[in-house]
């Protein structure tokens, strides 16, 4: 398990970044933190001629807590935000889901853009961005585009991004007033990718669902109400319409029993 | 440092948790592992090629591009190794081979096809991808039921079926029993296929030598026996193949065992790279080939009385040891022989023991080993005659135990079961655990509709394997034939240095069990010295070591055998030195005491020698020894316990030198909505007779207790039904954690056995066993009746559990089913529509020049033969990318309406196949087009990343037909302008219409 | 920016304190290189996909798999090891001769990487409860000890440790 030979390219800027970009295309692989990316650098999935190291960048190392938004730079680690939401002790979805990704030796060095630039539809922090409704900064040598997170998860480790779009921040929308989050994950271990993972936000403009590892994308749902009859016919069709699979690790029948019974109890533990 | 600070003691050292003596080492990154261990200049580096298939001809090999690659020095192939080796030796006389790497069929998903050899491990990784293969896939049998079907493909056609052994006993009268018993209660169980997976995984390092001789350097850990069968193979006698290992391993649990055939693979490398050679096997080579524990099938059925007393076990166990019976497999089946009447007094008992072979990696050694496939049947056994008796389980256990008095205990089928008190192990494993107090939570939990559960199980651990319990495989006749085999022979050798230090050196191959603090502390007790004062050598080198062919690190061999042979071997040297002594201080040698580093007469302890001075002596002045005392201060002892005799008329065979027990109980709780289950309490009882040091006992059992909970809620080696593999990485086999490992309870009985010299029996085994079973009782226990028993099977993942409690479900009619794979594919569909006739795309498709156009990734497409294609594809999804050769044919089913587009790929990362149907349907604007497709994948992308791949295929396929969508109707609409223009100038089709 | 070629170059990094250079390929990971290169040998490989935790180093003070690193990463860094633990040679850092006390290991692969994780954890977290430790472990595989051990060894190191800085 040993990666295939690449050049290597350590950026000092954005600009040089997406410099490259365009020089190399999809000949050429962002390294942020590395963490999915050299695994499967290791495992040879991935043979890129050219590796660009953003993890010096400093204009992409920037994390702010604004008013409207928590914003990401491309080169910030899952450790350094973590710590910026666990300090400012106001945006509760990240808060709790942050424990769950990986482990803190991979948080070290895996960055927040990455986890979202990588798409795994079991991973925690596209599912946060998407149910949050965020939005993901796009960079490219001749545009900067901002996609709705909805618009940018389109299927397993597929994105809106082009080969030639750097993800240079993401957007995660600050919480609103009265409006409670909750964050659910069952996984076979601690620290394991979710085998079902559910955000939900409940305030008076409606109930938002986050599903994450049922669908091939962190998928987000509008439910009509937050407890009867309702719910359980919303969230039964959610279950089913998510088209969940099995593997050796879940059924699928599995992963539609844990969206609508731990769905159920999250809306209504957050409504209470 | 934490040396162990020890002044006088009034008590010995054997029985004390002193601190290890290997930990200073470990603990500063100083260890010494295989691949830590230097190698001599210009040692080239090797990599394996794997079969992707689970069941594949290999009808050629290229390798012209792979030795142009700068950096590598040769390939070797099967036929290199059919020309200067031999197949293994087999434990069953059957014609098949089993070479060291594949040379005319691949059998199983990882099977080495040739081993690459290079400057180093990068450059032999980059290589390794220009070998072209050509395979032959045939279906692959992955389920050993189907394997044994009458039509089911055969692994190894000179056989001619899949079940290569079949055996049958009958002890006492147990047909009689089970007629006349007013209760049958029987089970089927399901043990899954798992493995220990050490951290530190294969290593090794050969060289071939100028007189033909083989010299290796791996973590191979025995048992030596499997010596023999590497110089067979090799075609060398056993003296020329020279076996190496370190001091310290990374962890084996039996797993190490499965190294053997990759050193016969390298020695053979080494002799074509005339060079030596290192490899270091990679996780993902581990987990897909390196070895597991033996999948098995039991049916079990007992003959009980009303108050379950049971009189009679009927067995029929299928055991899957996977592509080839390496050896010593079938023992797993034979290990356990003696102990299948399990801890109970059962005089009457039947087994069937069939052992087929499945396209799967092959089995072997796994802590336990026999043991949890036994267990699992048994005690779920047991637990389901207290449920169908409506009996409570500990009086089952209770009426049947062997009767404390009885010891030593024939069993049925011929085990000398040593000593023991089960019913004390039992009394004392509640009373520690306060098994009241869980059964007062159970009933309160249950009050509120909780699922709370407890379970137990009753073990017998046999340790210190009898060399010859695999020979029960064959019958008499065959046995007298092939000469008897029986003992397990161990070897100690302890010496003293010429200034007085004393040096134990055994072949024990340790890898974690602190062997040299045991042996430490044993040799100290001897001589009266210190533990520290003890170097103790665990380095093996078979031509230099005493050792003997049941040597290593397996059932549990260590504390009762080679403690237990280091004792004797120490107490013939000091029984010498005694001599010397007692010339000195002029006494009779009888009353000379050791203790406290001095020497003296039992009756004049102020006239001491100093043990050093005393013991030094001998070296210097052999000359004025004593009459009758030998030159020399090195003692080898060699020792086989006298009961480990050959099978005998009747087969009955006593299986191991001594047996222990446990007694274990498990109190957990499901969650409903996840099917989570979390551990309330676990409690495991232990005897396993003298102990040297608890500490070293606890841990052994925390560790086997920590995998056995895996195996019973997580682990397993998940096969397709196709045969590829689906637990390639640390991500999908799953290790627990530190978070889902509880602390056990535990607790110890010591019931010396009188059959090891320090009354000493294993340990490390016991959890393997009682674990899995333990808890999947209390699994059934906290489901409760309703449940099927035969639905718990293990891994009882959350996933399991919710299957057999939730209510059923129905999809709502509003909501389309996706499409159906159906086990060995999977399905994909869709449908776009084109702007374009249905011409004009039957025309793009089959136009070399468009399909290029249109397949994603494609670089070179060229003509094969008319409608087949080669083409070069490669692929990006995210982060991945894939490149392959692809195989395409277009089939024309109904002109003009329907065609097949079929696709095969192979490269690197395995082999694909894809087959579609594509209908086309005329629309007023266009054409509808709908896909179906059939996708199968095997090799290292199954292992390591399936899902991704499935769901990009989607993804490719959606690409490929909106793609046509344009180039076909770009087409079209020139087309349609072109004709429009003609139409102008007078000179089009009257009647040709023109769409959009 | 800096360019490398896929061929070999020099890295520079302080290794346990010490300046140390060696050669490698843009590629080589730095497990391979902290072993191969420079003989840090007590960083073991027991995955190379992130999983086990066997070669987890710090690198700036953070614990990390080396194994997911590129040695041209760690370029001009402080990489620590479990080589570089002990306060002085033939004796124990704190931390050691509890794992040792506590029968905390046993084949002892798994180990140097754990040590690893507790120097930053402990140096972030004063006084971290049990299932504070159990999570942090969880980012490592030990197949011997069932980890029980290894709690209570960090555990009492950790409630030894007032003057450490709060998270
Ligand atoms: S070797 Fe790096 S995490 Fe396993
Ligand atoms: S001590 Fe062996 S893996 Fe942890």
């Amino acid at each position: 398990m040993k990666p295939a030979a690449f050049d290597y390219i350590r950026a000092d800027s954005a600009e040089e970044v997406v410099q490259l970009l365009a020089e190399y295309g999809d000949d050429a692989r962002i390294l942020a933190g590395g963490q999915s990316l050299i695994a499967a650098l290791n495992m040879r999935l991935a043979q890129p001629r050219v590796l660009i190291d953003i993890s010096c960048v400093a204009d992409l190392s920037r994390i702010r807590v604004g008013n409207k938004n928590l914003t990401v730079g491309a080169a910030v680690t899952q450790a350094v935000a973590e710590k910026v939401v666990q300090d400012s002790n106001n945006i509760p979805l990240l808060a709790q889901a942050f424990p769950h990704l990986g482990h803190f030796q991979t948080r070290n060095r895996g960055t927040v853009c990455g986890s979202i630039a990588h798409a795994d539809p079991s991973a925690e922090l596209p599912l946060c961005l998407v149910t949050l409704g965020g939005a993901v900064n796009l960079r490219s040598w001749r545009r900067r585009r901002r996609v709705a997170a909805s618009e940018f998860f389109r299927g397993v480790l597929t994105t809106a991004r082009e080969t030639n779009e750097l993800v240079e921040s993401v957007e995660f929308p600050m919480p609103k007033k009265q409006a409670r989050y909750g964050f659910v994950e069952v996984s076979m271990r601690h620290g394991d990718f979710a085998l079902v993972a559910l955000a939900g936000a409940v305030s008076d403009q409606g109930v938002r669902l986050g599903v994450g590892g049922v669908a091939d994308r962190p998928w987000v749902e509008t439910l009509p109400t937050t407890s009867g009859d309702d719910l359980d016919a919303a969230l039964e069709d959610l279950a089913w319409k998510l088209d969940a699979r099995s593997d050796q690790h879940a059924s699928a029948r599995y992963r539609r029993h844990l969206v609508r019974n731990l769905g159920r109890k999250l809306i209504t533990e957050l409504s209470s | 440092m934490n040396d162990p600070s020890t002044p006088v003691r009034p008590t010995a050292w054997v029985g004390q948790s002193i601190e290890r003596r290997e930990d200073v080492a470990l603990l500063t990154g100083t260890g010494r592992y295989a691949d830590d261990l230097g190698t001599r200049p210009g040692t080239l580096h090797a990599a394996f090629l794997r079969s992707p298939h689970a069941h594949a001809r290999i009808k050629s090999i290229d390798v012209s591009r792979a030795l142009a690659h700068e950096g590598v020095r040769c390939v070797l192939a099967g036929a290199d190794v059919r020309s200067w080796a031999r197949p293994f030796v087999v434990g069953v006389k059957q014609p098949m081979e089993h070479w060291c790497i594949a040379v005319d069929k691949a059998r199983y998903v990882g099977e080495p096809v040739a081993v690459l050899v290079a400057q180093d491990r990068y450059i032999a990784e980059d290589a390794i991808d220009l070998i072209h293969v050509e395979y032959e896939p045939i279906d692959a049998i992955v389920d050993s039921e189907t394997a044994i079907a009458p039509d089911a493909p055969v692994l190894h056609e000179a056989v001619g079926s899949n079940v290569v052994s079949n055996r049958q006993f009958v002890y006492g009268e147990p047909d009689a029993a089970l007629d006349a018993a007013p209760h049958r209660v029987k089970i089927k169980i399901r043990y899954p296929r798992n493995s220990c997976t050490p951290i530190e995984t294969y290593v090794v390092v050969a060289e071939h030598g100028s007189e033909g001789d083989y010299d290796v350097l791996s973590n191979f850990m025995g048992p030596f026996s499997l010596q023999a069968v590497m110089a067979l193979a090799l075609q060398v006698p056993a003296a020329k193949l020279r076996l190496r290992t370190p001091r310290d391993g990374g962890g084996s649990f039996g797993v190490k065992q499965g190294v053997f055939p990759y050193i016969v693979a390298l020695c053979l490398a080494a002799r074509k790279a005339q060079a030596p050679v290192k490899w270091v096997e990679d996780r993902l080579e581990h987990l897909v080939a390196s070895t597991s524990s033996t999948g098995r099938i039991s049916e079990l059925e007992a003959a009980v009385d009303s108050n379950g007393r049971i009189s009679a076990l009927a067995y029929d166990q299928l055991d899957d040891c996977g592509a080839y019976l390496r050896a010593p497999e079938p023992a797993t089946l034979y290990r356990m022989h003696g102990c299948l009447t399990g801890a109970y007094d059962i005089p009457n008992l039947k087994v069937r023991n069939r052992v087929v072979l499945t396209n799967k990696t092959p089995a072997g050694l796994v802590r336990g080993f026999g043991g949890p496939q036994v267990y699992f049947a048994l005690e779920r056994l047991v637990q389901r005659i207290a449920v169908e008796l409506q009996l409570d389980p500990l009086e089952v256990y209770k009426r049947n135990f062997i009767g404390a008095g009885d010891f030593p205990f024939r069993t049925a089928a011929g085990a000398l079961i040593d000593s023991g008190d089960y019913h004390a192990t039992l009394q004392l494993a509640g009373q520690r655990g306060d098994l009241a107090e869980l059964v007062e939570k159970r009933d309160a939990a249950r009050a509120e509709g909780r699922l709370y559960g407890i379970g137990y199980a009753a073990i017998v651990e046999p340790s210190i394997s009898n060399m010859g319990y695999i020979t029960t495989v064959m019958t008499k006749e065959a046995r007298a034939k092939a000469g008897p085999k029986n003992g397990a022979i161990t070897s100690a050798t302890v010496s003293i240095d010429l200034l007085g230090a004393v040096t134990v050196s055994v072949a024990s191959v340790p890898h974690g069990q602190g062997h040299i603090t045991a042996l430490s502390q044993v040799a100290a007790d001897v001589f009266g010295l210190n533990p520290i004062d003890i170097i103790v050598d665990v380095e093996l080198d078979t031509r230099k070591d005493a050792w003997s062919v049941a040597e290593g690190n397996y059932s549990s061999r260590f504390a009762g055998a080679v403690a237990g042979t280091v004792h004797l071997a120490a107490c013939r040297l000091r029984d010498k030195l005694a001599r010397i002594a007692a010339a000195q201080l002029r006494c009779d040698h009888a009353d000379i005491v050791f203790a406290d580093h001095k020497v003296f007469a039992r009756t004049a302890p102020a006239e001491a020698l100093s043990f050093p001075r005393l013991a030094s002596g001998p070296h210097w002045a052999p000359g004025v020894l004593p009459d009758g005392v030998s030159p020399g201060l090195q003692e080898t002892a060699i020792w086989t316990p006298e009961q480990l005799v050959p099978p005998d008329e009747n087969d009955r065979i006593n299986t191991s030198g001594t047996y222990g027990f446990a007694f274990d109980i498990c109190a957990l709780e499901i969650e409903r909505d996840s099917g989570k289950v979390r551990i309330d309490r676990y409690v495991t009882a232990h005897d396993a007779g003298t102990l040297l040091n608890p500490a070293l006992a606890d841990g052994q059992i925390r560790g086997g207790f920590a995998q056995a909970l895996g195996a019973a809620l997580m682990e397993e080696f998940a096969y397709r039904p196709d045969g590829s593999f689906a637990s390639g990485t640390f991500a999908d086999y799953l290790v627990p954690t530190a978070v889902e490992i509880p602390e056990p309870v535990i607790a110890h009985m010591q019931t010396p056995s009188p059959f090891t010299p320090l009354g000493a029996k294993g340990i490390g085994e016991g959890n393997s066993m009682s674990t899995p079973v333990c808890i999947a009782n209390a699994i059934a226990d906290a489901l409760g009746p309703a449940v099927d028993p035969q639905a718990i099977e293990l891994p009882m993942t959350p996933s399991r559990i919710i299957e057999l409690i939730a209510p059923a479900e129905q999809r709502p009619q509003h909501i389309a089913p996706p499409p159906q794979g159906d086990g060995k594919h999977f399905a994909t569909s869709g449908s776009v529509n084109i702007a374009a006739p249905v011409e004009e795309i039957f025309r793009v498709l089959h136009d070399p020049e468009q399909l290029a156009s249109l397949i994603p990734g494609c670089r070179k497409l060229h003509v094969a033969s008319d409608n087949r294609y080669i083409a070069d594809i490669a692929l990006s999804v995210g982060l991945v990318n894939v490149s392959f050769h692809a195989d395409i044919s277009v089939v024309d089913e109904e002109p003009m309406r329907r065609m097949r587009l079929f696709g095969k790929g192979s490269g690197a990362l395995g082999a694909a196949e894809g087959d579609g149907r594509i209908t086309l349907t005329e629309l007023p604007d266009g054409t509808r087009l709908d896909y179906e497709y059939k996708v199968s994948l095997s090799g290292k992308i199954v292992a390591v990343g399936a899902r991704m791949i499935e769901s990009a295929t989607g993804v490719v396929l959606k690409q490929l037909f909106s793609r046509l969508g344009r180039v076909a109707g770009h087409k079209a609409s020139g087309a349609a302008r072109w004709q429009g223009l003609l139409r102008l100038i007078g000179l089009g089709k009257p009647g040709s219409q023109e769409r959009r | 920016m800096k360019r490398l070629r896929h061929t070999r170059h020099t890295v520079a990094i302080r290794l346990n304190g010490i300046d140390r250079t060696g050669e490698c390929e843009p590629r080589t990971l730095l497990s391979d290189f902290l072993r191969y290169e420079l003989g840090a040998t007590g960083v073991h490989v027991g995955c190379e996909h992130g999983v086990c935790g066997a070669c987890t180093v710090t690198v700036d003070g953070l614990a990390q798999r080396s194994c997911l690193t590129l040695a041209v990463v760690a370029d001009g860094r402080e990489v620590r090891t479990a080589e570089g633990l002990a306060p002085e040679p033939g004796v124990l850092s704190e931390l050691q001769a509890a794992f040792r006390r506590h029968h905390a290991l046993q084949c002892g692969f798994c180990t140097p990487g754990i040590l690893m994780s507790c120097a930053d954890f402990l140096a972030r977290v004063a006084r971290p409860s049990e299932p504070d430790v159990r999570q942090m472990l969880s980012g490592h595989l030990c197949r011997c000890t069932g980890y029980s051990n290894i709690v209570s060894a960090i555990l009492e190191v950790a409630s030894g440790n007032e003057d450490s800085p709060d998270a």
